[in-house]
This record gives C-alpha cells, structure tokens and sequence, in this order.
C-alpha cells in the first residue's frame, strides 16, 4: 500500500484569481510509515491530504494508492479532517457506528467496537450526546473513534490533536502509536506542533510557505516502540527540534511578511 | 460539562447530573411555565368575556353575534351531523392537497436542490409562478376539476407545492460538502449519501415547509369552497353569510381555527422530536 506523490500540483480559482496551493510536490510513503508534514498554515497540507483523500483532483500531477491513481473518493483511507465532519443530526454513537453502517457490518459486533472506541477516547459517558453538546476536544476525540471504528490501511490526520489540552493530547498521541504499531498502518498526520511531529513521526516533512513545496525532510530514528511521555527528553530529540526548527522558522516569517 | 465529574449511574446513559441547583431551576422554570398558561387561558377567558357583554350593548348582535350564540349554533351543528360532514370535507381536501402538493414538492425540490443545471434552467419560470397569487388560480381549477372536491384538493396542492419546493431546495442546496465528502470516503454509495446525509441535513428546512404550509393547505380548500361548492365548512360560511347569519359565520370561523391550530400543534411536535440534535 505504497502511497505515491508525483509531481502534484494544485491552484485554486477563486474571485477571479488563480492562487497557487502547491508548487510540484512529490514523496513516497511506505506502508505502515507514519509520516508527518510540518509547515506554515496556508501552505497547502490539507490541501494534499485532500488530494490524497480524493476529494478533489491536483492540478497536475498525479497520486498512486497501491499503484492505483487515485481518481474519486479514496475508500482505502480513513480521513480526520481539520475541520468538523461529525453529522450534527447523530448522536456520538451513531457518528462511530456509521462507517461501519455504511458497510453494512452486523449491528451487534459494531457496537461491541464503537463502545470500545469510546472507552479509549474517554467518551463512554457522552455517547448518547450530540456532537453540539460536546466541546471541541470532545468532538475531535469523536471523530478519532470514527476514524479507528472501521480500520481503513491508511489514517489521514489533519492536526487531530490541535484542540485539545496538553495533557489529553499525550494520552491520545500514546494511543495512536500503540494502534499504530499493533496495526502496521499507514499514518499521514499533519501537525503545526514540532514536538509532536517529533515524538510520534517516523519521518517529518517540512513544508515552505505558500505555494507549498518540500522543503526539507528529517528521518526520526527514535525507536518504534517510543513513549511519547518520555521520548522528548531524549537528547536526540533536541538535535532534531533545532533542526526543523531552523528550516520552517524562517517560512513562518516569510508568511508573516506577505 | 467536565470529564471528570462523576457518572452517578449507568455508564451508558445520558451522564445524570440532577442536583440540587438543577431541581430548583427546573422545579422554578415549571412555576413559570404554569403562570404563562395561567395568563394565557385567563386572557381568552377576558375575551370571550368582554365579547359577550359587548354584544348587544355596545354593539349590534347582529354584527358580531355573541359567544352564547356561536356555541348554540356550534352544539347544533355537532347533534345535527352537519359539522361532521362538512369538517370532513373540508379536512380532506386539506390533507389530500398538502400530501400531493408535499410530495412533488418534495421531489422536484430535491432534484433542482442536487442538479445545479435543472435549477437554472427553470428558475425564472417557477420564480414566475410562484409570484402568481394562487388564489388567481382558482377560478381555473373549478373550470378544469368542477366544482367538487378535486378542484380544492388542487388549490391546496399547489399552494403546498410552492412552500414544500423552495424549502427542499433551501435545504438541499444547504447540506455542507463537507459531509458529503466525509461519508463518500468511508464507502457510501449515492443512496446511502441521500439517507445519511442529504435528508437528514435539509430535514430542517423540508419541516419548516411543511409546517408551514398546513395553515395554507386549509386556505387552499377554504377559499375553493367559498368560490363555489356545495360542502365544506367553508361552503357553511359562505352560505350563512348569505343569509346574514352571524353566528354560523363565527362558529364556522372557530371551527377552522382550533383545526388549524391542532394540526400546526401536532407538527411542532413532530419538529421539535426531528431536530432535537440542533439542542
Ligand atoms: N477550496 C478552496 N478554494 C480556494 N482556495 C483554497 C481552497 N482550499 C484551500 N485554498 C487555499 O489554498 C491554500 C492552502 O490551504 P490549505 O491546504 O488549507 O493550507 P494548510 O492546511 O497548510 O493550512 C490557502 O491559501 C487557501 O486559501
Ligand atoms: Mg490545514
């Protein structure tokens, strides 16, 4: 389940202007990699996951799932999009059984997993709530179980932790790495968050600032079985945090400028 | 609402926090809620009251009768049969008329909602009509339906029609693509999109029109009956004006009123249990 960039493109017509998304980008991902992409906002990361999704088609260019391209909605991947995607008119428990609706699996098997879900992302008590009555985090975690519940080969993250607070957001990257290694799956998680992009990525993408292109590439040779608790105090881990550092602070100024 | 709170019962229920503080507030806001329908019947209650002793002191009786009156016509009308025959067709036309016109509203909404090219092609010709008066309307449909019941059915229909269209349409063009988006990722099929996403997302706007347009629907038979029919309780008002019955006027004017108000009771009902997601 190689994941294949190649030479994509992306400019978007609006009010009348063409605005360049993403200069030629082109990267393989492995399966079972866990990749992330850092850059400033703006640069064109939801706008590739997008791609990759099949939600819409680059501008040139073209992306191979499994040596296929990819041409309308992407079913190999399981996609937590920036924005809210939980249906308002379900209840959370609903919201999680609903991939699994949708491919018509039995109902009491599906709701043994969604209810299992739930528990991990703490959201046992809540399940009969909709997603209105919940804040934002409890929404994002949601929207984790829902993308879990079905177990597509390749998850699409798009800075699914930003809304929460330090402390869940730790227990929630640890649950993701243990999934990660348990499953073998192939993670593309987009994070604005160095650490995080860090602790969890097996390599970190950085991009420049708008149109957005690869600007640098670090390998984190970390270990798989890493504890998110403790990784950030490894020395190792500051050599890449200066690293990255060095190459997406200046694309954050540049972006300021503009 | 904190996680960590902790769950008094069941794991699986909504979490129950009922402590003391919620009990007052609910116990007060059902205080309030007691008045206000205290306050409510009372004000009816006063004018009914005062209509009763305005007529025939301040007022001509034979203008605006008197409650004791209407009610006497009213009991007659139930021992007599007539307001069960006429309520009856009046009602069914009403409902015949909001279903046909709900329906293909319903529908041809649906398909201008999802086919942008449909939509532009006959936006001026259904903006064109739907600005028509459809009371205009009526003397058509009694030339092509006589004057029986087809011909009211038809009026309501096509005033339901309107309100149900545009308000699907509304809806449909609404849904957020990114659902759309979401649920085609995770396998849906073209149907599945339609029951997961799109109706339950217009539903809002689909039940503003409907709930709206039963009020209409009543009018729509209403009217044809005062045009010209031979039943109804439209016909009834028609008839007793003629022969300047006053309180047949208003005991016929009560009775569309309560069976206007049920319905539209009824249908806030239906609303407020489809959209209780909306909190
Ligand atoms: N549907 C769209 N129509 C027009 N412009 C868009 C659309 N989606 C994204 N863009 C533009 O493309 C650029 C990249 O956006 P995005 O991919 O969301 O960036 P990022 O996720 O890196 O913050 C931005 O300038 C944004 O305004
Ligand atoms: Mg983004």
């Amino acid at each position: 389940m190689t994941l294949v960039v190649d030479e994509v493109t992306k400019h978007f017509i609006a009010r009348g202007q063409e605005v360049a998304a993403l200069s030629p980008v082109s990267m393989t991902i492995e399966t079972g990699e866990f990749v992330a992409f850092v850059g400033p906002s703006g640069c064109g990361k939801s706008t590739l996951l997008n791609m990759i999704a099949g939600i819409f088609q680059p501008t040139s260019g073209q992306i191979l799932h499994d040596g296929t391209a990819v041409l309308g909605a992407n079913r190999q991947v399981g996609y937590m999009t920036q924005m809210d995607s939980l249906l308002p008119w379900r209840t959370v428990e609903q919201n999680v059984l609903l991939p699994l609706q949708i491919q018509g699996q039995s109902r009491g098997e599906s709701a043994e997993r969604a209810d299992a879900l739930l528990r991990m992302v703490n959201l046992a008590k809540f399940k009969n709530h909709f997603p209105l009555e919940l804040s934002g985090g409890m929404r994002k975690r949601a929207a984790l179980a829902q993308l879990l519940v079905y177990d597509p080969g390749t998850l699409l993250m798009d800075e699914p932790f930003g809304a929460l607070d330090a402390q869940l957001k730790l227990v929630m990257q640890g649950e993701l790495l243990k999934i990660w290694e348990d499953t073998g799956k192939t993670v593309v998680f987009v994070t604005h968050d160095l650490t995080e992009a860090i602790s969890l990525a097996q390599r970190v993408i950085v991009f420049t600032g708008q149109p957005g292109a690869i600007k640098h590439e670090s390998r984190i040779e970390l270990g798989r079985g890493r504890d998110v608790f403790k990784v950030r105090f490894a020395p190792e881990f500051h050599d890449y945090y200066e690293t990255l550092w060095a190459e997406l602070a200046p694309e954050i100024h540049k972006g300021e400028e503009l | 609402m904190s996680l960590k709170s902790d769950p008094l019962d069941g794991a699986d229920e909504r979490p129950n926090f009922k402590t003391a503080a919620v009990l007052a507030y609910e116990a007060q806001a059902s205080r309030r809620r007691l008045v206000l329908r205290v306050l409510q019947v009372l004000f009816g209650v006063a004018m009914i009251g005062f209509w009763q002793v305005a007529s025939g002191t301040l007022v001509d009786p034979f203008f605006i009768s008197s409650p004791a009156d209407v009610i006497e016509t009213l009991r007659r009308w139930v021992i007599d049969g007539t307001l069960a025959t006429h309520l009856w067709i009046t009602l069914y036309a009403t409902f015949s008329g909001f279903g046909i016109g709900a329906l293909v509203g319903f529908t041809l909404g649906f398909l201008f909602g999802r086919w942008d090219a449909i939509a532009t092609i006959f936006d001026p010709y259904v903006t064109a009509l739907y600005c028509l008066p459809k009371i205009a309307l009526a003397p058509l449909f009694i030339m092509w339906f006589g004057i029986g019941i087809e011909s009211k059915i038809a009026m309501s229909a096509v005033i339901v029609f309107f309100l149900v269209f545009l308000n699907t349409f509304g809806g449909v063009r609404d849904v957020s693509q990114i659902y759309i988006n979401a649920v085609r990722i995770m396998g849906a099929n073209e149907w599945q999109l339609l029951r997961v996403v799109i109706l339950p997302s217009a539903a809002a706007w689909v039940l503003t029109g409907l709930k709206v347009s039963v009020p209409y629907a009543l009018i729509g038979a209403v009217v044809g009956e005062f045009m010209s029919s031979n039943r109804g309780i439209g016909f009834l008002i028609a008839q007793a004006s003629g022969i300047y019955d006053t309180a047949a006027v208003f005991a016929g004017l009560v009775v569309l009123a309560i069976a206007g108000a049920s319905i539209s009771a009824v249908l806030k009902r239906v609303e407020t249990h489809v959209l209780r997601w909306r909190g």
